[in-house]
């Protein structure tokens, strides 16, 4: 089923450089399973094309269910030289989160047993 | 003296800027050790530097005095010691603020200590000449190419010259730069006993303080599923409850706002995160994929199994530069037709100015819409097509500074000679302010030698 990623993760950004980066934690095992395989440096590059303008790189950090997505240009300079709105990437979690993807039922509904009372 | 069995450490200031009240709340509303404030941001020392040109007296975190004075009675009843990085560039002017305070205050044999060391800004020819380039990390350019215009350098130094501050019995430690997690890594390194080769034991110290360095980020702030965080409004500061094995847990106080669960922690240990096998501080270099969480109770995070490695042989120098001249401003718009008036607006400014012989690079200029989009630019579901209003924001930099200023005279004519419904023009006209350009660089340990002085009030 399509579904936005925010379904299945949650994410937190901020400004590294010239750059930012996003941790995109998964909301279980299975989610994280299969975002390791979905989600490539290349689909959330495209993602943030009208962002960043530089290569991304993944990290994997099983025990935390997370990768992180290091966009190496996307805040218009660094430091104070950026005139963004966001100009330290704060907003960039969100935005990853706005991805629609196809998602197995099964993957869907092990976020839902994972999150019991948290809705 | 038998190692304590465990340490309360909590952080009550994320960056300079953040709520007063979390100091304030941390001391009235439970058990704490330790209070650790951050005060410096990148761009901080570097107006700093400025403030001190101008005043000898200044050049430090003013808030903070303000702050002591404030809680000073609980910090003396409790003994609650503090950790703040509000030194700046001028750390002796802190103090002697600070003794001022104290003193009025009537406090009598309170220990202030001042860590110094990390400043280099007056030894950089010097160190230039003797051979070391502090060629940027990015770039790979030498530092000569900006010497002229460099405004501040400082080494991030560690935990340590901290630790050794507070074995001196200091109440207050003062320090400049150092390593946001060394504010809560210095004192278990002081109450734990651990060495300079217990790796392990300072990744898990240095975990610890990146998960509170940015206050309540980790307690409930800036989290995904903020509609299930109780209570924002009082949302309670983290605490770091330590272990002498490296063991720790993260709370706050009961009774308190947020939340503090696996995945408001894990929300923090991605923040700014690079490499997660490779976090490198003066210290050690942390692996956060070793590190293990569960949820001990309700509001209690244990983390542990944190390995470490030994540390580089050199320190990261920050080092900031005059990299030109901005400015930017900002006007609303109302519809009808909001967006296409905005664009026409515009086009008008970089118009009027190019008929005056003013151009402006498209790398040099900045065009956003405000409420149609551009947080999020490009991303498909988040862009407005016909919003009742927007905020257009326009912006010019670069290295000249009249040309950047006459940018600024061309916004606010738009309320009379532009298109209908242009408002919201109260801040003015824009003015340049300095760019200032971060010079990430590395030096060699044994040319930096942290000093540690202690007064008394």
């Amino acid at each position: 089923m399509k579904v936005e990623l925010g379904r299945i993760a949650s994410a937190r950004s901020g400004d590294k450089g010239e750059g930012s980066n996003v941790g995109v934690l998964a909301r279980s095992d299975l989610a994280y399973a299969f975002l390791k395989e979905v989600l490539s440096v290349e689909r959330v590059r495209a993602h943030f094309a009208g962002i960043n303008r530089g290569p991304v790189t993944r990290y994997e950090a099983d025990n935390l269910r997370a990768l992180n997505f290091i966009l190496s240009d996307s805040l218009g300079g660094g430091g104070s030289a950026s005139l963004r709105t966001d100009a330290q990437g704060k907003a960039h979690g969100l935005a990853l989160l706005r991805m629609v993807l196809e998602v197995p039922e099964e993957v869907v509904q092990s976020v839902a047993e994972n999150s019991v009372g948290s809705g | 003296m038998a190692p304590k069995k465990r340490v309360l450490v909590a952080n009550g200031q994320g960056f300079w800027g953040d709520s007063i009240l979390g100091p304030v709340r941390l001391l009235r509303e439970g058990p704490l050790d330790y209070l650790t404030l951050d005060y410096l941001a990148e761009v901080t020392l570097s107006i700093m530097q400025k403030q001190r040109s101008r005043d000898p007296r200044a050049g430090y975190a003013t808030d903070f005095v303000r702050l002591i004075e404030r809680v000073l009675p609980q910090l003396v009843e409790k003994n609650v010691k503090v950790v703040a990085n509000a030194g700046g560039v001028n750390p002796h002017a802190c103090k002697d603020a600070l003794l001022a305070v104290i003193g009025k205050a009537g406090a009598s044999g309170v220990k202030v200590a001042v860590v110094e060391g990390d400043d280099i800004l007056e030894r950089i020819d010097t160190l230039l000449k003797g051979g070391e380039e502090f060629r940027n990390l990015d770039t790979q350019q030498p530092l000569a190419e900006i010497r002229d215009r460099v405004l501040s350098a400082n080494v991030y130094l560690g935990a340590f010259p901290i630790a050794e501050a507070l074995g001196q019995g200091a109440q207050i430690v003062l320090t400049g730069r150092c390593t946001d997690p060394s504010l809560v890594l210095g004192p278990l390194v002081h109450e734990f006993g651990w060495t300079a080769a217990d790796h392990g034991l300072l990744a898990s110290g240095t975990i610890a303080g990146h998960i509170v360095e940015c206050g309540a980020q980790c307690t409930g702030g800036n989290f995904t599923d903020w509609r299930t965080v109780p209570n924002l409004a009082l949302v309670g500061y983290p605490l770091i409850d330590a272990a002498p094995d490296g063991s720790f847990v993260v709370t706050k106080h009961a009774g308190t706002g947020g939340l503090c669960t696996l995945d408001s922690v894990r929300h923090q240990l991605v923040y700014e995160m690079g490499d997660p096998r490779r976090y490198l501080t003066p210290d050690c270099i942390a692996d956060f994929t070793s590190l293990r969480l569960s949820q001990e109770s309700a509001e209690r995070v244990r983390v542990d199994s944190v390995r470490g490695k030994a540390p580089t042989p050199t320190y990261k120098v920050s080092i900031s530069y005059l990299a030109g001249w901005k400015a930017a401003g900002e006007l609303t718009v109302c519809g009808p037709d909001a967006l296409d008036k905005a664009r026409l607006c515009a086009r008008i400014v970089w118009e009027r100015l190019a008929y005056d012989g003013f151009h402006y690079d498209p790398e040099e200029r900045l065009e956003e819409y405000v409420g149609a989009g551009v947080c999020h630019a490009g991303i498909p579901g988040a862009e407005v097509q016909d919003p009742p209003e927007v905020v257009l924001r326009l912006g010019v930099k670069g290295p000249e500074r009249d040309k950047v200023d006459r940018f600024g005279l061309e916004l606010v004519p738009l309320v009379t000679s532009g298109p209908p419904g242009v408002t919201g023009f109260a801040g003015g006209r824009p003015k340049a302010t300095e760019i200032v350009g971060f010079w990430p660089a590395l030096m060699r340990k044994d040319l930096v030698s942290a000093r540690v002085s202690v007064f008394t009030s």
